[in-house]
């Protein structure tokens, strides 16, 4: 991915006042089809549960190692969510969108799972 | 016809090693860990695994010309530098100057969520930039297992991991993984399936209140290794391995003699006095002079000029010091010239680990020619016999290599046979002086007689001696039909009458 494509970013025309701001940074190496398939499951939770009021920041480790320290990044790709707080950490392809509904909190937890 | 088949045991090399710089470490492995290849450290929590790691880094780093990289999975670099501070070293300075690079890797469980397929790139690509950036020759994995914790794929994991270390071969870094303890295998993941190169298992137990430390190397790829294992000591200067297997008979001789600080002394032993580099023990009664044998043996070290060390195990330095003037040996002008250093300890206060590593590195430190270990008898107090005789073996053996010449006092607690109560050290002697109080007529008379004195001519009489206030004398030996005469008997035949008995006699209950 490109050092563009890394700053892409939507910005939000005018955020909804029911729902937060969610900061999303998408950690890949390199555009390997699991990358590629990792933000494009992203794009679509986005599409269909933020309705804008987020923001993609794609960051490729290939280029910038050094930022792999400060987002605790070990598995590929994670997804940390930076807003709101608390911070999340979803590690995957987000393949799977149950869970990656339930990592971002846009589902509550299963009963049982804390 | 040269033979393939012939051996050449000289010229085959074993696999090129990295030194760890840990005292005795390098000494079992035979020159350090294997050099660009992974070596997994495990035991269990508290075992030592996180400080040898630390120390083979920081080792790596200030003297062996190597940077390394800590990765720590359970402590923040906070914590990691305290550490680090607690062995005598701030690894803030290194660091600054891209010889050492600590990071901290978070595993918080509730903190991540797996919503499909993943690989460990990540922590490949931060350890990778972590190494490039300063050229890392050594690296430190601790405790990579905690993965498991964070990430539930479990097969995933372990693939991941077998090409992590797959990757830091060819890096070439030296690497060190640490493992926790699992049941019924090295680690709780079988980290031991992965990293084959050579395994180190450390181990920490209690025997009888005391705390001993064990660290054995399990396997070695490529390379003969002590398989014992070791008992180890750490303290404010790190780690140090004192290994039981001797460093082999090797050491040189020398055919230079040393007085006992006794010139009678000295002629029972064929007029010259022990060998250089030789060791000797002096067993004996509760009150038959050890001490005082010892106290002549360090003066006659000063007043060749030579240095003395002296180990006190019963008496603090002041109460020898005192004992000793009472039989006219001032110690005190050798004490102000530093030719005599008392170091003082009840043994109770160490583990035996603790205690003949600290003489080891008191011997390292002051390199004196001549040491007093007295009593020998007080460490067994603090160990087995078995270990006492390993670990005093070692002791033999590292000074002798060093050519110094070491006197040991034993506390015999049966008089009539003083061999059997010697921790069966008296093998590892050459020169065995024993000392005895006989009770005959009403009177104690101390006698002194050489029970061996390897490679010189020694005299094979028991002599009475005296302690007086001008100090230590042996008496001649006075016949009369054939007995040897001693005490109030000697004085007797000596014509002195009954009367100068009984001033002998008095004199001797001054004493």
């Amino acid at each position: 991915m490109s050092a563009k494509t890394a700053r892409r970013s939507r910005r939000p025309r005018k955020a909804r006042a029911t729902g937060a701001f969610f900061d999303l940074r998408l950690y890949v190496a390199g555009q390997t089809a699991r990358s590629l398939a990792a933000l494009a499951n992203l794009q679509k939770i986005c599409n269909e549960h933020l309705d804008g009021r987020y923001r993609i920041k794609v960051i490729d480790l290939l280029e910038n190692p050094q930022l792999a320290r400060g987002d605790q990044i070990l598995a590929l790709p994670t997804l940390v969510r930076k807003l709101p707080q608390p911070i999340r950490r979803l590690v995957g392809d987000l393949s799977d969108t149950e869970r990656a509904l339930v990592g971002l909190d846009l589902r509550p937890r299963s009963p049982g799972k804390p | 016809m040269t033979s393939r088949l012939a051996l050449r045991p000289a010229t085959v090399r074993s696999v090129p090693k990295s030194p760890t710089g840990i005292q005795g470490l390098d000494e079992i492995t035979g020159g350090g860990l294997p050099r660009g290849r992974p070596t997994l450290i495990c035991g269990g929590p508290g075992c030592g695994k996180t400080i040898l790691s630390m120390e083979f880094l920081m080792n790596g780093a200030r003297r062996f010309g190597e940077p390394g990289v800590f990765l720590s999975f359970e402590e923040t670099v906070e914590d990691l530098t305290l550490n680090f501070a607690s062995l005598g070293f701030d690894p803030r300075p290194l660091a600054a100057r891209k010889k050492l690079s600590l990071d901290y890797v978070r595993v918080e469980p509730h903190e991540i969520q797996e919503t499909g397929a993943y690989d460990l790139d990540g922590l490949f690509i931060r350890l990778g930039h972590a190494i490039d950036s300063i050229g890392a020759r050594r690296v430190v994995l601790d405790t990579i297992e905690t993965l498991f914790s964070g990430l539930s794929q479990t097969r995933l994991l372990r693939a991941e991991l077998r090409r992590l270390f797959q990757w830091l071969r060819t890096k070439g870094v030296t690497a060190i993984v640490t493992g926790e303890r699992g049941n019924g295998g090295m680690t709780r993941h079988g980290l031991e399936e992965y990293i084959t190169d050579c395994v180190i298992l450390l181990d920490h137990r209690v025997n009888d209140q005391n705390a001993t430390r064990r660290l054995r190397v399990v396997k070695y790829r490529g390379s003969t290794h002590g398989a014992n294992e070791s008992p180890f000591f750490i303290d404010e200067s790190g780690i140090s391995v004192l290994p039981i297997a001797s460093l082999g008979l090797q050491h040189r001789v020398s055919p230079g003699r040393l007085s006992t600080g006794v010139p009678d002394l000295d002629a029972m032993l064929g007029g010259k006095g022990y060998f250089r580099g030789s060791s000797i023990l002096v067993s004996g009664g509760a009150g038959t002079g050890k001490t005082s044998l010892a106290g002549y043996f360090a003066d006659a070290a000063g007043r060749r000029g030579e240095s003395a060390l002296y180990f006190a195990f019963e008496e603090s330095a002041a109460q020898i010091m005192r004992n000793l003037r009472s039989i006219g040996l001032d110690l005190e002008p050798r004490l102000r010239k530093r030719l005599l250093q008392i170091h003082a300890a009840r043994p109770t206060t160490n583990g035996l680990e603790g205690h003949l590593s600290a003489m080891h590195r008191i011997i390292e430190e002051k390199k004196p020619r001549v040491v007093v270990v007295d009593p020998i008898s007080n460490l067994i107090s603090v160990g087995t016999s078995v270990e006492v005789k390993a670990m005093l073996a070692r002791l033999i053996d590292f000074m002798k290599v060093r050519q110094m010449t070491a006197l040991f006092t034993s506390l015999t607690t049966d008089e009539d046979h003083p061999e059997g109560t010697d921790v069966g050290i008296s093998s590892f002697m050459d020169t065995w002086l024993v000392l005895r109080n006989i009770e005959r007529n009403g009177e104690r008379i101390r006698s002194l007689n050489v029970l061996k004195s390897r490679g010189m001519p020694h005299s094979n009489q028991v002599r009475e001696f005296v302690l007086t206030s001008h100090g230590l004398k042996l008496l001649d030996v006075v016949r009369d039909q054939g007995r040897v005469l001693v005490g109030s008997d000697r004085v007797a035949h000596a014509g002195g009458g009954p009367v100068a008995a009984r001033r002998a006699g008095r004199r001797a209950a001054r004493r």
